[in-house]
């Protein structure tokens, strides 16, 4: 009956002219703009590009009558080809979340009680640029450190280069990629890169380990991997859980958790012994085949077999696969690769599986991405940093090549090589993407200060010291995008509509903070659109035209060896190195060999977590689209053991880890699709901050249960799947 | 006059949920409601196991129960492409037509009305695909006319192996998915 009188209200309304928007009940995830386009609507369509993850796909954003109405897919664009991830559809919910932050913060009381005093921007401003000074002054410039994430980065981080800084880090570095980076240039000389050189849609053959294309939602990937399926490509899956992309797979491989690096000793066991690997490549570009060979002969498919789970012939008939699709075989190489702390051994072996297939710089395999060639601003240089950056003190990690955020807190906590006194953090929710929660807050109690620029009320928000609230992507300028690719090309992100509040755009922040810290001489420009003008115009384009088209693509270039691209290896051999001398050197094995990792004790599962497609790290759960279409995350468990273990599915249970750190209530996903030796949970929620009030108590985080790391002793890595758990039955919802 | 009818490839879902997503922006669709869906069917023992990812909504069924028992008329199929619509200004209210849906597409709107998808009328009458078709990632999903032979649709139908869901129930849906 209720609705009845609401349709007569309605119907009321209606004969009075009020707009049907106005007079709707429906709960809407637009604030007040509700209902169907109607005829006569106006419509303005503004090129732009993403922000809901990395891959910075262009976008077509749509405003109906002056407000927001949806986000598409640019069709100039290389990466999204014209079809957004359902996130970059979802990206609407990022302006409309009204979880978001409204205006500066300055902490009230102690540091992260959450409570806050709403301040002017100038006042947030002043407050930092002081106490920055004061720490130049008494430690010198080197002991701020900078964490971020995405090009929203860029400009706070040349801020803090004219500050004097050389402390520059961002999580995915030591707590995702980077280890696949440097397994690859110790390889071939060059790394993978984002987005990746990976020709999916051309391969015959595509190998995945661990890597779940179509969970793991980035864009060129996913549309390449639906390519090559509809192609009728060989795929080939190597995963615990049977992923989304195992559904797909010729043959899956229910592989042993932390048994990778066996598997692909093996597969290049039979690459060689049986004679199956591209002869003319390695003679050509190989160095120190001999000598790999040699080590690689014990490593047999029967030897696998009880490290591994997987069957010898198994093993041989994959690898056998892979030789007929060869060069046209794409082994993956991931992108979140710190797993068990010899992961740039384990990338290496993927990279030298790829080397004995021949699939470096061919169709089907790894291409040679271009870029469109864009000169950086002409800043003036910056200040020579007085000491090294902190975070690998006597280059302890000899191939690290970008700074590590856990080297930052760890010198945060001892002092040592020198003092870290501030954090300013950008966009990255610290306490959901390093392991061990429990010494960044310790390293974060130890600091004179930190400032957290986000757009909503994060973990690491409520332990700030000021909170700065940025404009979300649709209402800023961004730097320019011109990632290498298939094809070169320059993109745009400009502002679609007006922040709501007093949230700001980061290129304001970094340069009024600048102002303050008298580093005038580095913004020689007034707006943003200056910037982006100046850098534009040398390579024959303007800001006008970008504005207008999003994103400009140039000629197409050879970006394989079939199109004309050459081979060339930027290695100390100048070659393809299946021995490395730069890790003998180092006192490194340097051919890849397996160690067992620790197994879970007797009632305990490992720990394994992975991404959905519509949710980015911990930053998305307060979406309003994005956190109905996923508003918690479950933990698979193995049908079998649930019905051991007395429970069923939805169950909600609490997950303890070896070290007796609870999680909160989680419900259980009771499935064939998991091996009986391990649970997975989707990356993210969990969330704690009282202030993500959609999301908050929803699910549990894997980020809390990863209390103990591996640390990759090539690198500094931070292996994260080393952690076991045991489940706490009668975990009702807290009250 | 056309008739209408999706094919969805499952061989290339992967079950983001960008359809569904993209239906609550255009449609603008209130929290809490959606007008399409994904459905995983596992079958097997691990390690062993067979896996569909579909998409799935309402299937403007060429016997439409719905329409059948609309007692106002608000149910209908519009002349254009045969699409199963709700006249809101008719409707109701009374979810006899949800009972009938042996596919479960309907809800009733906030605002007092059966609703569910619409096959994106407003833009298929402008000659662009449904929302849900056009952003899809993998490309899975494909919209046309399913009494023209030359159509993709009908291509795919008579090239592909395909079933459809609940076909059973005797509506004889018109959204076919390809295995």
């Amino acid at each position: 009956m209720a609705i009845l009188s609401r349709r007569r209200f309605l119907k009321i309304g209606a004969g009075a002219g009020a707009a049907a928007t106005l007079g709707s009940r429906a709960p809407s995830w637009a604030g007040d703009f509700f209902g169907p386009a109607r005829p006569g609507d106006r419509l303005e369509r503004v090129p732009t590009y993403c922000d809901l993850c990395f891959w910075k796909c262009a976008a077509i954003a749509t405003t109906r009558n002056g407000r927001l109405w949806k986000i598409e897919g640019n069709p100039e664009d290389p990466l999204s080809r014209g079809r957004l991830c359902p996130r970059g559809t979802g990206g609407v919910g990022a302006y409309y979340d009204t979880d978001r932050l409204r205006t500066p913060l300055v902490r009230r009381r102690n540091r992260g009680e959450d409570e806050w005093v709403e301040v002017t921007w100038d006042e947030a401003l002043g407050e930092i640029a002081g106490r920055l000074q004061r720490l130049k002054a008494e430690h010198g410039p080197e002991a701020l450190a900078f964490f971020s994430h995405g090009i929203g980065g860029n400009f706070l981080k040349h801020t803090f280069k004219a500050f004097g800084t050389p402390n520059l880090v961002a999580p995915s570095y030591a707590q995702c990629r980077g280890p696949r980076d440097v397994g690859f240039q110790l390889t071939f000389g060059e790394d993978v890169a984002t987005p990746e050189r990976t020709d999916i849609a051309n391969a015959r053959c595509l190998v995945l380990l661990g890597s779940h294309l179509g969970e793991n939602m980035h864009n060129s990937q996913v549309q390449e991997f639906a390519d090559a399926v509809g192609a009728g490509a060989s795929v080939i899956v190597a995963d615990p859980r049977f992923s989304v992309a195992a559904g797909k797979a010729k043959h899956y491989l229910p592989i042993k958790p932390g048994t990778d690096l066996a598997l692909l000793l093996a597969w290049m066991n039979v690459l060689v012994g049986e004679g199956l690997y591209d002869r003319e490549f390695v003679a050509a570009h190989g160095h120190g085949f001999e000598a790999f060979a040699a080590a690689i002969a014990p490593w047999t498919p029967e030897w696998a077999f009880p490290v591994t789970g997987l069957e010898p012939a198994a093993i041989r008939e994959t690898a056998r696969e892979m030789a007929r699709h060869r060069p046209a075989t794409l082994v993956h190489p991931g992108r979140h690769v710190t797993w068990y702390g010899d992961d740039a051994q384990r990338s290496r072996a993927i990279a030298l599986v790829n080397a004995l297939l021949g699939s470096w710089g061919r169709r089907g395999g790894f291409f040679f991405p271009a870029s469109f060639e864009v000169p950086k601003y002409p800043y003036p240089p910056y200040p020579h940093a007085g000491r090294p950056p902190v975070d690998n003190p006597d280059g302890r990690y000899p191939f690290a090549d970008l700074g590590l955020t856990n080297g930052i807190r760890e010198a945060t906590l001892s002092g040592r090589p020198y003092p870290i006194k501030a954090w300013f953090v950008y966009a990255t929710n610290l306490l959901q993407a390093l392991p061990n929660q429990e010494e960044t807050l310790r390293a974060i109690q130890a600091l004179d200060l930190m400032v957290v620029v986000d757009v909503v009320p994060s973990e690491i928000a409520g332990w700030a010291d000021v909170v700065l609230p940025e404009s979300v992507y649709l209402e800023r300028y961004d730097d320019l995008n011109t990632e290498a690719f298939r094809e070169p090309f320059v993109s745009l992100r400009q502002p679609v509509v007006e922040s709501p509040d007093d949230q700001r755009p980061n290129w304001w922040i970094a340069r009024e903070l600048a102002l303050r810290l008298g580093l005038e001489a580095w913004y020689p420009w007034r707006t943003v659109e200056e910037y982006l003008e100046a850098r534009l115009a040398p390579a024959g384009l303007s800001l006008a035209e970008l504005k207008r088209r999003g994103v400009v693509v140039g000629p197409h270039r050879p970006i394989t060896v079939e199109e004309g691209h050459a081979l060339e290896f930027p290695t100390p051999s100048g070659k393809v190195e299946f021995w490395s001398n730069q890790l003998a050197e180092h006192g490194f094995d340097p051919v890849p060999r397996y160690t067992p990792h620790p197994e879970p004790p007797p009632g305990y599962f490992r720990l394994l977590f992975g991404r959905a497609p519509v949710h980015t790290f911990s930053r998305t759960q307060t979406n309003p689209l994005l956190a109905e279409a996923m508003p918690e995350n479950e933990v698979w468990i193995n049908a079998d053991v649930v019905r051991r273990s007395g429970l069923a599915n939805g169950d909600a249970v609490r997950l303890v880890n070896q070290d007796g750190v609870e999680s909160a209530p989680i419900r259980i996903k009771a499935t064939e699709r998991i091996r009986t030796d391990c649970v997975y949970l989707v990356h993210g929620f969990g969330h704690t901050a009282k202030g993500l009030r959609r999301t908050v108590g929803r699910g549990a985080s894997d980020a809390q249960l990863i209390t103990r790391y591996a640390v990759d002793p090539l690198m500094g890595g931070t292996g994260m799947n080393v952690n076991f758990v045991t489940l706490r039955a009668g975990a009702g919802k807290e009250a | 006059m056309a008739r209408f009818g999706m094919v969805i490839d499952t061989a290339r879902c992967v079950g983001c949920m960008d359809c569904v997503i993209a239906c609550k922006t255009e449609n603008q669709v209130p929290e809490g409601f959606h007008r399409d869906w994904i459905t995983t069917e596992v079958s097997g023992r691990f390690p062993t196991l067979s896996m569909e990812i579909r998409t799935e909504r309402c299937n403007h069924c060429d016997e439409p129960p719905c329409v059948t028992c609309c007692p106002t008329g608000a149910s209908h199929v519009e002349e254009f492409g045969r699409i199963v619509l709700v006249n809101h200004e008719q409707c109701i209210g009374c979810k006899a037509c949800l009972a009938s849906c042996p596919y479960d597409a309907r809800f009733v709107h906030p605002d007092g009305y059966a609703d569910k998808c619409t096959f994106c009328i407003h833009r298929v009458e402008a000659g662009q695909d449904p929302a849900c078709v056009a952003v899809c990632p993998t490309r899975c999903m494909h919209f046309g006319d399913l009494d023209d032979p030359q159509s993709e649709v009908s291509r795919l139908l008579q090239s592909r192996r395909h079933h459809a869901l609940l076909p059973e129930a005797g509506t004889r849906p018109r959204i076919f998915y390809l295995s």
